[in-house]
């Protein structure tokens, strides 16, 4: 265990090492962009005397270099700020968006890894067969297209033409968790068709590979089935490199997913953000920001940790 | 002179004629087989998605820049005056005002109005929600709209006086725009921005950028207004995923429909899609104050290299009108009709070309994506019309981000938008007038400045109708900006929702007051 908790310390100094870079250059990436909040808020209706007294008022005159440093203690402090624009504090605005992007991502998680996993293991099984293929061309071409055609197509299919489900997933603080699951089911299909490939790819590689060695041959010939021989004897060993792939996957579907929350017209942190970048909104962008180099941070940590756990080569070293 | 209500419209005999073949066109074309029924049914839900704004937005009228705030503003809250479906100007909280000299105006408030939480409406609380967008300190979108105010008092507990610094017969006009919703004054003289208002209807749940819920006043003051039970107002920036919301039932109404998909949602039985003439307009500005734009030659040969109709038949999809470089549109006041339109003809191009020195011309013309649905295709179209007469306009795409700081009114050629105004006086002076801030066209001509002041102070119609005439020949003649059309508002509505079958030129979703003027068919 020693090695594990020093693996996990210097994991995440490296991790908050990561998220400081991250929000340096965060910060210069929007104070890079042309124009400036003031500029945003008042639109085209903004004369230079608002915008002086505007930009005044949100403080945007003092330097950027200030600017940062004094966010940056904010933080150290538990404290995020408020939103540029509208003042109110940023603790609150994120806290239902970042609760609506998690929710999705874990209902695309529940449908993705266990349909992934299990196609993998399938098509490792039969490989070369005409279940193989199959299975490979159908994840592949749904990984091909685009979000959006995705989406949709799904829209298509489920909304227009069957209404089975609404076009757009409205998740407001009222909704029960039955109406939850009905309004972003078809959001969490589309990001699970996206990133069903890689993981089950990822499975089936690793399989393919132990299934060759001398250890599962022994297994055969002690007249263990098929499903135990894959199960109990090949899975646990090729844990390691498709657990790496499902964090991956997950930390993308918490990141990745603005074209998914468009579309859907989702409250999610994706759209949150498109919006502060578009408005300017330098302290919202920053702390969606470092949410998400958070979340790949977090989850290439847990991969590790389970990786290692699962191997005891790496579990007992010496 | 007292005006318990103007009309915006023009009154003569030709106007008349225009209308009633308006109205007659749109009887065999617009109107779908339903008969609208007379009288409004309570009750329903109405859902209706807009495309402007976000998670940032607050109720605060100092703010208001997008459709989810003004359609808010004007669901929750009343202004003092208010533009009609017909596109009058109507008493809202003010119920008469008047002024002998159109420099000090006196308006009579309502009495008996109270707002959502029982307070009355009294002078105080419009003094306090006008003087909010003025002062050194403002900083809100609407002051250069009050600069001309000098003071405002009350007179009694329901009467509000304004001295403005110079003469303005529009006044009551300005007081409709969409910043100046009447809010309730605290005792400590702040104004209450929370969503309280004497509109039609109270709010329920405010997430802004997401869906906001209201619910009817049951102590609405305005007769025949309000008549569903509830509305939703969601924000959907995205085109296709509002026409998807549309054509799925998730909502009933939605703010602008996409040219692309108006044939194919046009044949849902469901749908109806509404084409309201307004005023809206995009411009092609020239610097006129620098070469090689400041000869009045070539601004010609620019006005007449460019086919008009054709811009409206294909970017447009027909939903539009041509416009004679002037931002004074039919549906406005004193438009002068008579003015002859200005049509495509190469070779008059050609002629002002010569004339100003130039076999040909090479010049970029800027334009976003993000200014108005087609702009982008109008500009191509606008290359393909001036080629023959030696004009080549290559055509520069602009990222919309920062288009408005970086690109507008800084480079020599550039296109521009401009939302309706109610009256000429407003786009005029907000876009033409020498000292102007958003003279696009970098325009000055002594005259233009000298009627532009003379017309606002002029009480009498007919001076005004003449002096507006001679001001939309000036800029169709020497103006700095090519204004090749009018766009209509055009935005799907559920057939299961009625309305009085006239709808506001001023904004999509029938000004922005569907809320409270639709009902449940």
């Amino acid at each position: 265990m020693h090695a594990v908790l020093k693996m996990v310390v210097q994991r995440v100094a490296l991790g908050v090492l990561t998220l400081l870079v991250v929000s340096a250059l965060v910060f210069i990436s929007v104070e890079f962009l042309p124009g400036d909040v003031a500029e945003q808020i008042l639109g085209q209706s903004a004369t230079p005397e608002t915008l002086a007294a505007l930009r005044d008022q949100l403080g945007l005159n003092t330097p950027p270099v200030e600017r940062y440093f004094d966010w940056l203690g904010g933080i150290l402090q538990g404290d995020f700020g408020q939103s540029v624009i509208s003042q109110r504090p940023i603790t609150e605005l994120l806290a239902q968006r970042l609760g609506n992007t998690l929710s999705l991502a874990l209902l695309a998680t529940l449908i993705s890894v266990p349909l992934a996993v299990g196609l993998g293991i399938l098509a490792a099984l039969k490989r070369n067969t005409w279940v193989d293929r199959t299975i490979n061309i159908g994840t592949l071409t749904a990984i091909s297209f685009p979000e959006y055609f995705v989406a949709y197509g799904l829209i298509l299919i489920f909304s227009v033409k069957l209404g089975w489900f609404p076009s757009i997933s409205i998740v407001s603080g009222t909704v029960t968790f039955a109406e939850r699951i009905h309004l972003t089911l078809l959001p969490a299909l589309t990001l699970t068709m996206i990133v069903t490939a890689h993981m089950m790819r990822m499975t089936r590689a690793s399989i393919i590979n132990l299934l060759a060695l001398p250890y599962v041959e022994m297994a055969r010939l002690k007249g263990a089935s098929q499903r135990r021989v894959v199960v109990v004897h090949a899975l646990p060993n090729a844990i390691a490199p498709i657990v790496n792939v499902i964090a991956l996957n997950i930390a993308y579907m918490i990141a990745g997913v603005v074209i998914v929350e468009v579309v859907f017209v989702y409250p999610g942190l994706g759209q949150l953000l498109v919006d502060s970048v578009a408005k300017r909104d330098v302290t919202v962008v920053q702390a969606a920001c470092l949410i998400f180099a958070s979340a790949f941070i977090i989850f290439n940590l847990v991969a590790d940790v389970i990786s290692i756990v699962s191997n005891p080569r790496l579990l007992h070293r010496k | 002179m007292t005006h318990p209500e103007t009309k915006a419209g023009s009154v003569n005999r030709r106007g008349v004629l225009l209308g009633g073949a308006a109205v007659g066109a749109a009887a065999l074309t617009g109107m779908p087989n339903k008969l609208y029924a007379a009288t409004p049914q309570k009750g329903g839900l109405l859902r209706v998605a807009v495309a402007q704004g976000g998670s940032s937005d607050t109720l605060d009228p100092t703010t208001f820049s997008g459709s989810q705030q003004i359609f808010l503003g004007w669901t929750l809250r009343n202004n003092l005056t208010e533009i009609g479906s017909d596109g009058a100007l109507k008493p809202e909280l003010a119920e008469s005002w008047s002024s002998d000299d159109a420099q000090t105006w006196v308006f009579n408030l309502r009495k008996g109005v109270e707002f959502h939480n029982g307070k009355s409406l009294t002078a105080d609380d419009v003094i306090a929600s006008l003087n909010m967008h003025r002062g050194e300190d403002s900083k809100s979108g609407a002051k250069s709209l009050l600069a001309s105010v000098e003071s405002i008092v009350s007179e009694g507990a329901h009467a509000v006086k304004i001295t403005l610094t110079g003469k303005n017969a529009d006044f009551p006009f300005i007081l409709s725009d969409y910043h100046f919703n009447i809010c309730p004054v605290n005792p400590d003289g702040s104004v209450d921005v929370s969503g309280t208002g004497t509109g039609g209807y109270i709010l329920e749940e405010f997430n802004p950028g997401v869906r906001t819920r209201v619910r009817r006043n049951p102590n609405y003051w305005k007769a025949n207004s309000a008549h569903f039970d509830e509305g939703e107002v969601i924000l959907i920036n995205d085109p296709t995923a509002a026409t998807n919301a549309l054509v799925t039932g998730a909502v009933h109404a939605i703010e602008s429909s996409e040219y692309k998909t108006l044939a194919l949602l046009g044949r849902r039985p469901n749908i109806h899609v509404e084409s309201v003439p307004g005023g809206f307009h995009g411009t092609f500005a020239m610097n006129s104050a620098a070469a090689p734009f400041n000869n009045n030659d070539l601004r010609l040969a620019m006005k007449y290299a460019i086919d008009r109709q054709a811009i409206v038949d294909t970017v447009l999809k027909g939903h539009g009108v041509v416009a004679n470089d002037h931002p004074v549109s039919p549906s406005m006041p004193y438009h002068d009709a008579s003015i002859e339109q200005r049509a495509y003809d190469p070779d008059k191009a050609k002629f002002h070309l010569k004339k100003a020195g130039h076999d040909s011309l090479t010049m970029q013309l800027s334009v976003s994506d993000g200014l108005y649905a087609g702009a982008t295709d109008a500009v191509t179209l606008y290359r393909e019309h001036a080629g023959p007469s030696g004009l080549d306009i290559q055509v520069v795409r602009e990222p919309g981000d920062g288009y408005w700081s970086d690109v507008w009114m800084k480079k020599p050629l550039f296109s521009g938008s401009w939302g309706p105004r109610p009256v000429p006086d407003m786009i005029l002076t907000t876009a033409y007038a020498s000292s102007a801030d958003w003279n696009e066209g970098a325009f000055s001509n002594a005259r233009f400045d000298e009627l532009l002041l003379a017309a606002r102070g002029e009480l009498d119609e007919a001076k005004r109708g003449e002096m507006y005439g001679e001001m939309q020949r000036i800029l169709s003649d020497e103006g700095g900006s090519i204004i090749p059309f009018f766009r209509s508002y055009v935005y799907g509505r559920n057939t299961s929702i009625a309305h009085s079958g006239q709808l506001g030129s001023d904004w999509p979703l029938d000004g922005h007051r569907a809320m409270e003027r639709w009902w449940t068919a």
